[in-house]
């Protein structure tokens, strides 16, 4: 009996300590988009970033043994394919979907690209904090053995928070985003915002790559990534544009994700196909009950609305 | 047009084929890789097509290798693809190396190329031999430029399951697997039955991460399972990196499979099971050099040298190494079967009864569709 | 007319660019241009081998090109190809193994007519969220990809499941007599004829008819649309069922073709180079077919790239991002390109009959 007893906390735990390991890289992809999106623009090309930014992280890493300058070359990796994605989105006729779809294609063959030598070798990893040094369960300690990065992302939600709020940065990112009509009369250099957030949106969407090969699972190949930079957009409309919310549904994400795998180690695998898919169908569930036609979804910037 | 001219190209590439064949076998005999010269003559044309990256440390790696080792020869042309679907793409990509590239032999290596794609091709293509790896050949049904090769890899696995028996402190072993089919069960299985020889209460349980390569959902998948008081972890993915790093990283002991691991994992790692297709892949040449028939169906475990086990690493111990060695000996004996009655599986059904065996060339073993009683999941 | 040929101008000039940006990428992997260019033209054209399996890659990718295409008419940007190829080729196969027996070409046809169905479903019901719930399209199609990758593995490893097909999981055959056969001698099989005849009779639809008139003024402004009394819903609904259930005909073509059973291969990225294609396109179902052949050729020549220039299978991939990216960086000709005097007088004539 006590055995089982171990086998449901062992799932407890490990859903748990999956929910930051696995969600991490969901909160960087999030909180970029987030931003990108909250100045009006739509960046569907951060599973490029996410993917360049793994391998430049890994590789930089590798050559310079250091592997917090190759988060700094993962995030420039982002900066530079952010810059082109705002650049191409200037132009009004041209739609954000199709550079951002481009993008993810360019992004990923380039990795792939450059990435073959570093397929092989080894490369320092992220250190991580053990916040689980009071307890003697190996289980509990390992569940809290929390990676750097994640406190990092930690930092950055009530930042990016705070600066959407409550500085005149914020401030201007929001009105562009809102109402271009309203910025253009206030003065506001719109393509000059968004150009910048896309930017920024794709430093932080690289960090994400960079965790996954220099963290968790911690090595570079070509199938690293599962989609999660896919899945950005789809975060941020689940967190209604909210940096927040946007921290709650990475760590919900993850925990979604850890719980299959959970599940079978204690014996129940049906049906481990429709777990894998229970994160989009959930996120596809909740678009439909929150969306209306009528009105916008709470939080939506209004440059979306058609 | 063209067509025709790459036929007679080929013709030409046989028949001179046959004035080459003392030097080339010469060489390959001795398993050194002559420096004679033949520029004068053409060469043998062998086109290898993977179904992912050639670097993957797993299956396709474990190829490359093997095309590698052929390569060498100075009578062998060999190029590769990778990352071919199991599509209408591995068709094109087979007829492209035999119509742009004059490929004589082609190895395409990944399970979901022979049907229907390199069965429909072979007709089409009679000079052409194709040798597809997953022992699936028959003689009733299929052409006969058509073979298979494959390896009783479950052989080095059943070892691997013998030391972790034997190091397992728990009884609780763990087993990382991509998706449910026979390859795949029958390795669990051995794993486990190579376990339980040691300690009939052993249990091992499985987790399906759903597909070749998900490398988050692999650590993941280790990471519950060491939570659960797992501490020998193996797995069938296509690549096994992540989940010998992390067994690794949580300080258990891990086997190693496809490729050799041990770098991997320098102090967990107990042993494993690899593929050694250069073995193959030279001896195919061989018979090519020779101008012997190429026979339809190559399949062997550790005694014909198509799987090796990997040599063990430092945690070890001497009780675990004499036993899986004596085991190992008994398996290049011939003779010892990994399947032998009574057996049942996790649902409580007799498969294997008392007293019947099954040896490791029976087809049967290949529809495997069951878990051995102690797998869990 | 002249829309046409600013079109053509803008696209070669963009070609031009990305060749010259490939040229680069190329010349900095150590390879010589030239040779790499011979390559893919030798790959892809250069031969009837070469042709044929150009077109063979070309024929899915026409088909999920429209399913972008199509909605993308009025308005509304899918990426659920992939999905909706997952879905077409799964009921072909429910149907193919439940009608075996009976005629071939009714068998055909109604995988066909399921595959299509079901596919078009899918996709209209990306079409009724977005139209009667706001819900965003891209995003619930994207989606819409994951659970139906997710319920075919489910279905193929599970009880759909044919013991025989051993370590490849994959439902039952749909018989050898129902399968789609190939055009003449070649290789190709009929799935190319039922994309170029789709690209062609929808670019009639859509230039040529009312209905695409008013899928026109939907897409420009569906608030415009309602005012000039167009029932809009039924517009975007019906669009998305034609494009799904051209995706799904790709699906039935890989089933009936190619594989004659469902399994994981279905899933195998036409989907997502369909949108590609309809992108570079401008959504023009004429225009489809060409772009389409010329990805086919592409990909068709990346086999070729690995083993002529040890090159790896990314190059590809990076190849059709680079020109992905000039093209649609090339909008910013559109209107600033000087049209040589000799269409003058055809662009006042054009104005004039307009």
């Amino acid at each position: 009996m006590s055995e089982t007893d171990i086998g449901v906390w062992g799932v407890l735990i490990a859903v748990l300590g999956g929910a930051i390991r696995v969600g991490t890289p969901f909160l960087f992809v999030s909180l970029g988009e987030c931003l990108t999106e909250k100045s009006g623009r739509v960046n569907l090309g951060l599973e490029g970033n996410l993917v360049m930014g793994a391998m430049s992280a890994y590789a930089i890493s590798y050559y310079t043994g250091s592997p917090w300058l190759g988060v700094l070359g993962a995030g420039c990796s982002g900066l530079i394919l952010g810059l082109i994605h705002g650049l191409l989105c200037q132009n009004p006729k041209v739609n954000h979907i199709a550079v951002g779809i481009a993008l993810m294609i360019f992004g990923t063959g380039l990795a792939f690209f450059l990435g073959k030598p570093f397929i092989q070798p080894t490369a320092p990893h992220l250190p991580a904090v053990s916040l689980g040094f009071w307890s003697d369960s190996p289980v509990l300690r390992a569940a809290l053995e929390i990676n750097a990065l994640f406190f990092v992302g930690l930092a950055l939600v009530p930042a990016i928070y705070f600066m959407l709020k409550n500085t005149k940065w914020g401030l201007m990112i929001r009105v562009v985003g809102e109402s271009a009509d309203a910025a253009r009369a206030l003065g506001y250099r719109i393509q000059l915002i968004r150009l910048l957030t896309t930017m920024a949106g794709g430093f932080l969407a690289a960090i994400g790559g960079a965790y996954l090969s220099l963290y968790y699972p911690g090595s570079w190949n070509e199938g690293l990534s599962s989609g999660q930079g896919l899945m950005a957009v789809a975060l941020v409309i689940f967190a209604r544009w909210n940096p927040i919310y946007c921290l709650y549904a990475s760590l919900l994400f993850g925990a979604a994700a850890a719980l299959g795998p959970a599940l079978q180690a204690v014996g129940i695998s049906w049906g481990y196909y429709l777990f894998n898919a229970a994160p989009y169908f959930l996120t596809l569930m909740i678009m439909i009950m929150t969306s209306s036609a009528k009105q916008n979804l709470a939080g939506m910037p209004g440059e979306f609305t058609r | 047009m063209d067509k025709k001219v790459a036929l007679q190209d080929k013709k030409v590439s046989r028949r001179s084929l046959v004035k080459t064949a003392g030097l080339g076998a010469a060489a390959v005999a001795t398993g050194i890789a002559s420096p004679v010269s033949l520029a004068a003559t053409k060469k043998v044309n062998m086109g290898f097509i993977y179904v992912g990256p050639r670097d993957d440390f797993g299956y396709n790696q474990a190829h490359f290798e093997g095309k590698s080792g052929v390569a060498g020869l100075n009578w062998v042309k060999a190029f590769d693809e990778e990352k071919v679907p199991e599509s209408i793409e591995v068709e094109k990509t087979m007829e492209s190396m035999i119509q742009l590239d004059g490929a004589s032999i082609l190895f395409p290596t990944s399970f979901g190329y022979f049907d229907p794609h390199i069965l429909k091709l072979a007709p089409k293509y009679p000079q052409v031999t194709f040798l597809h790896c997953g022992g699936l050949w028959d003689s009733t049904k299929h052409p006969t430029n058509v073979g298979s090769y494959f390896g009783y890899i479950d052989e080095a696995v059943y070892l691997s399951g013998i030391v972790a028996g034997h190091m397992s402190k728990t009884g609780k072993l763990g087993y990382i697997a991509a998706i449910p089919i026979p390859q795949v069960l029958r390795n669990i299985n051995a794993f486990t039955l190579g376990a339980q020889s040691v300690n009939p209460d052993i249990t091992t349980n499985v987790v399906f991460t759903g597909g070749w390569a998900l490398p988050v959902k692999e650590a993941e998948a280790a990471n519950s399972m060491v939570d659960q008081g797992i501490d020998v972890l193996t797995c069938h993915v296509d690549s096994p990196k992540v989940v010998i790093e992390t067994a690794e990283k949580r300080g258990i002991y891990s086997c190693g499979y496809h490729t050799d691991n041990s770098p991997l994992a320098p102090k967990g790692f107990l042993t494993g099971a690899e593929w050694n297709w250069s073995s193959v892949y030279a001896m195919y040449a061989e018979k090519i050099a020779k101008e012997e028939p190429i026979p339809n169906l190559v399949r062997g475990g550790l005694a014909e040298g198509i799987v090796k086990a990997t040599p063990y690493g430092p945690a070890v111990t001497d009780a675990a190494k004499s036993e899986a060695d004596a085991v190992k000996a008994k398996l290049m004996e011939g003779g010892f079967a990994i399947f032998k009655g009574p057996i049942k599986d996790n649902k409580g059904n007799v498969v294997i009864p008392e007293g019947k065996s099954h040896g490791q060339t029976d087809i049967w073993l290949e529809s495997m569709d069951w878990l051995v009683e102690g797998v869990i999941g | 007319m002249l829309k046409t040929l600013e079109a053509f101008a803008v696209t070669l000039v963009a070609i031009i660019i990305s060749l010259v940006l490939i040229s680069i990428f190329i010349w900095a992997s150590g390879n010589s241009f030239i040779e790499v260019y011979q390559t893919i033209y030798k790959g892809a054209f250069g031969t009837w081998f070469s042709w044929q399996n150009t077109l063979v890659r070309a024929a899915p990718l026409m088909l999920t090109a429209l399913c972008t295409a199509i909605p993308a008419r009025v308005g509304l940007v899918v990426i659920g190809g992939e999905g909706a190829v997952v879905m077409g080729g799964l009921f072909a196969a429910i149907t193919g193994i439940s009608l075996n027996g009976m005629s071939p070409g009714f068998v055909l046809f109604a995988m066909l007519f399921t595959g299509a169905l079901s596919a078009g479903l899918w996709i209209l019901g990306v079409g009724a969220l977005q139209y009667y719930r706001g819900v965003n399209e891209t995003i619930s199609s994207l989606l819409l990809n994951y659970i139906a990758i997710a319920i075919l593995n489910f279905l193929v490893v599970g009880f759909m499941r044919d013991p025989a097909t051993l370590n490849k999981p994959s439902t039952h055959h749909i018989g050898d007599a129902n399968m789609m056969g190939v055009i003449g001698e070649s290789s190709i099989h009929y799935g190319l004829v039922l994309g170029i005849l789709l690209c062609i009779a929808l670019w009639f639809v859509t230039s040529r008819t009312t209905f695409g008139f008013s899928m026109k003024i939907t897409g420009g402004n569906p608030r415009t649309a309602k005012l000039a009394g167009l029932n809009v819903g039924k517009i975007i609904l019906v669009s998305c069922f034609i494009g799904g259930a051209c995706a799904g005909i790709a699906g039935v073509v890989e089933v009936a073709a190619v594989h004659g059973r469902a399994n994981s291969s279905l899933n195998a990225g036409y989907g997502y180079a369909g949108i590609l294609v309809a992108f570079l396109a401008r959504h023009n179902p004429m225009a489809i077919i060409l772009f389409a052949i010329s990805l086919g050729g592409i990909q068709a020549s990346g086999g070729l790239m690995q083993r002529r220039h040890d090159l790896p299978d990314a190059s590809v991939l990076v190849m059709q991002g680079i020109i992905f990216v000039v093209i649609l960086a090339s909008e910013v000709f559109y209107g600033r390109l000087k049209i040589p005097n000799l269409f003058q007088s055809q662009k006042t004539a054009q104005e004039n009959a307009a």
